[in-house]
Order: structure tokens, then sequence, then C-alpha cells
């Protein structure tokens, strides 16, 4: 079994008002650096067998016909490398990946 | 005349609206989200509501449910189709309609009675207002704000495609001030505001509501 994430977020051009009601929210609470907020959606799919190039291109059609609305939403589509290790390990590996940083370039 | 309304799990105003046309001279025609029969009707109304609780995005489960294959083909070979609130919704999740609707920009739900303009009287569907019309009905959703790009903007407004819009202050945001549109050829219309809940005084703010059931009548009597 393979997990292939999706995640949509409102195109950068579409105004976002929870990000922004989040964004407002943040100085209130000490974060006074965070400047910008966009809220997205994050999808977790599952798949019988390994994510095959078949089984991504299956997850993208979904994607664009269900998961986004693609007038408003882009969206991405990705392995999620934590699930390759072995299940006893897997749990461990998710609820770091949990608490992991990504920095976004 | 018939007039089906859909009933999608989480339609609320679908009674209204199968008054409304009652109320108008017309037939109205419960339609199942779960049947792919249309009844032989003449027309369809997809109310306002919160079908499938609003999952994933307003209208974006309602917009595969069974009973659309059909409402879909009809109205694309011009059977007048009106989209109230969810409806709209609807409708532009199915792409019958350009855009999308997204969350009110200050994020409120509003509900209030909206002054609007009417600013096209050539679809099935408003044909008894006149151009500029003021009319005052009910607005009550959480994402009511109408977005496009600036090229399917500029084509509505082009084209005349703008149907009604909110007069004075944008109350959520939507491009132009856009409360409902058309499709090209007139007979598809979505809107944010309610018409069924201003048929009659004791329960609505108004009557301005009801010429677009009198309206769509009056375009099938006439085809």
């Amino acid at each position: 079994m393979a997990r292939i994430i999706v995640e949509v977020m409102l195109k950068p051009e579409i105004l976002d008002p929870q990000g922004a009601a989040i964004a407002a929210a943040l100085p209130r609470l000490g974060f006074s650096d965070l400047t910008s907020v966009r809220q997205g959606k994050r999808f977790e799919i599952e798949v019988d067998g390994p994510a095959t190039p078949e089984k991504i291109s299956e997850v993208e059609r979904a994607a664009e016909l269900l998961l986004a609305n693609l007038v408003i939403e882009n969206f991405t589509v990705r392995i999620d490398e934590t699930m390759r290790s072995e299940k006893s390990v897997r749990i461990d590996e998710t609820m770091r990946s949990e608490k992991s940083v990504r920095v976004d370039e | 005349m018939r007039i089906g309304v859909v009933t999608f799990p989480g339609s609320l105003d679908d009674r209204d609206a199968a008054r409304a046309i009652r109320m108008a001279g017309g037939e109205a025609v419960a339609l199942w989200h779960n049947d792919h029969s249309l009844r032989n009707i003449d027309g369809v109304v997809l109310p306002g509501g919160f079908s499938y609780g609003d999952y994933l995005r307003c209208g974006a489960i309602a917009r595969f449910a069974p009973i659309m294959e059909e409402i879909t083909v009809r109205a694309k070979a011009g059977m007048p189709l009106l989209g109230i609130c969810n409806g709209f919704q609807v409708l532009c999740e199915s792409h019958l309609l350009p855009g999308a609707l997204t969350r009110n920009s200050d994020l409120h739900f509003l509900c209030r009675d909206q002054e609007l303009i009417i600013e096209n009287n050539s679809t099935s569907w408003t044909s008894e207002y006149s151009l500029g019309q003021h009319i005052t009905i009910p607005l009550k959703n959480g994402e009511g704000s109408y977005q496009c790009d600036d090229q399917t903007l500029s084509l509505l407004e082009s084209e005349g495609r703008v149907v009604v819009r909110y007069a004075g202050e944008n109350p959520n945001g939507s491009r132009n001030s856009i409360a409902g549109i058309t499709n090209e050829r007139g007979n598809i219309v979505g809107l944010m505001p309610h018409p069924e809940h201003a048929i009659e005084k004791l329960t609505g703010p108004t009557t301005d509501g009801f010429a677009f059931f009198t309206g769509v009548l009056k375009t099938l009597v006439a085809s």
C-alpha cells in the first residue's frame, strides 16, 4: 500500500479571507514576524500496491475532477515517503513527520 | 407547465421554491437527487441549502448526483434552469456557468434583505423585470463571493450576462458586485439571493422575487 498526498491551495490571485483572519490573529498571540497566511486542503489517498505512475495519474485525474476546482484552486500531487518504511517503523515516521518543519522555498 | 425542484441531501429551500412555482401558476414537480427521471418537466430549479453538508466545496458533490446528468443534457439543449444560492454554486461547480463562489470577504454568514439591480431582462427567468429595475430580496449565505478570471469577467460584462448586481455597497467581495449570471443562451441563470423567499408580503420583505417564477412560465408558454 502506498499513500499519495494531494494538496489544494487557492490560486494566489484569489482572496483567502480565512488565511487573512488567521494572519490577523497571530500578532495578538505574540507571533509578530509571521506576516501572511494562506489556508489550503491536504488529502491523504491510499492505493493498493506501490505508487506507480498509473496510480499517480489516477490521483491527478481525481484531483482535477473533484478534489480541486481549477477555476479558483491549484493542486500538487506527491508520494508520501513516510509510507515506504516497514509498518512498525511507519507509525514513528508519521509522528515525526507531523512535527517536522518543511521550509517552502 | 411542469417545473422540477431538485432535493439533494441538505437542501433547505426546495419547499419554498415549489410553493413559488405553484403560486405563479405552474405545477411543481419534486425531483430526487438519486433518480435519473426528470418526470416530463419543462424547467427546473436547483434550490438553496447545504447539499452534502457543503463538504469539500459548496456544490462540489451535488454536481455528481445522478439527476444532474439528465439536467445537464436538457439544460444544454435549452431547458430553463435556475440555481438559487447553493443551486448557483452547483451550476458553477458543474461548469454550466463560469466562475466560482468563495467565502464572503468578511467571513460572515450574511442574512439580510438585499437590494439588487436587474441588468439582463432577456433570460428565460427575468423577462418580467425591466432593465435597471431595483428589487429587494433575501440574501443568506456564507460563501457568496463571485470570483472568476479577468477574461471571463470581461466576457460576462461585454455579452450582458450579468443578470443581477448588488446595489450599493458590495456585501461579500464579489467581482464587479455580481449577484447572478446567465449562460450565452440565457436559459441557465444562477444567483445567490433568494427570489423564492420574496413572493408574498406575509413571509417576505417584498414580493419582488415572484416575477422569476411567472417569468419562466411566460417564457415556456411563448416557446
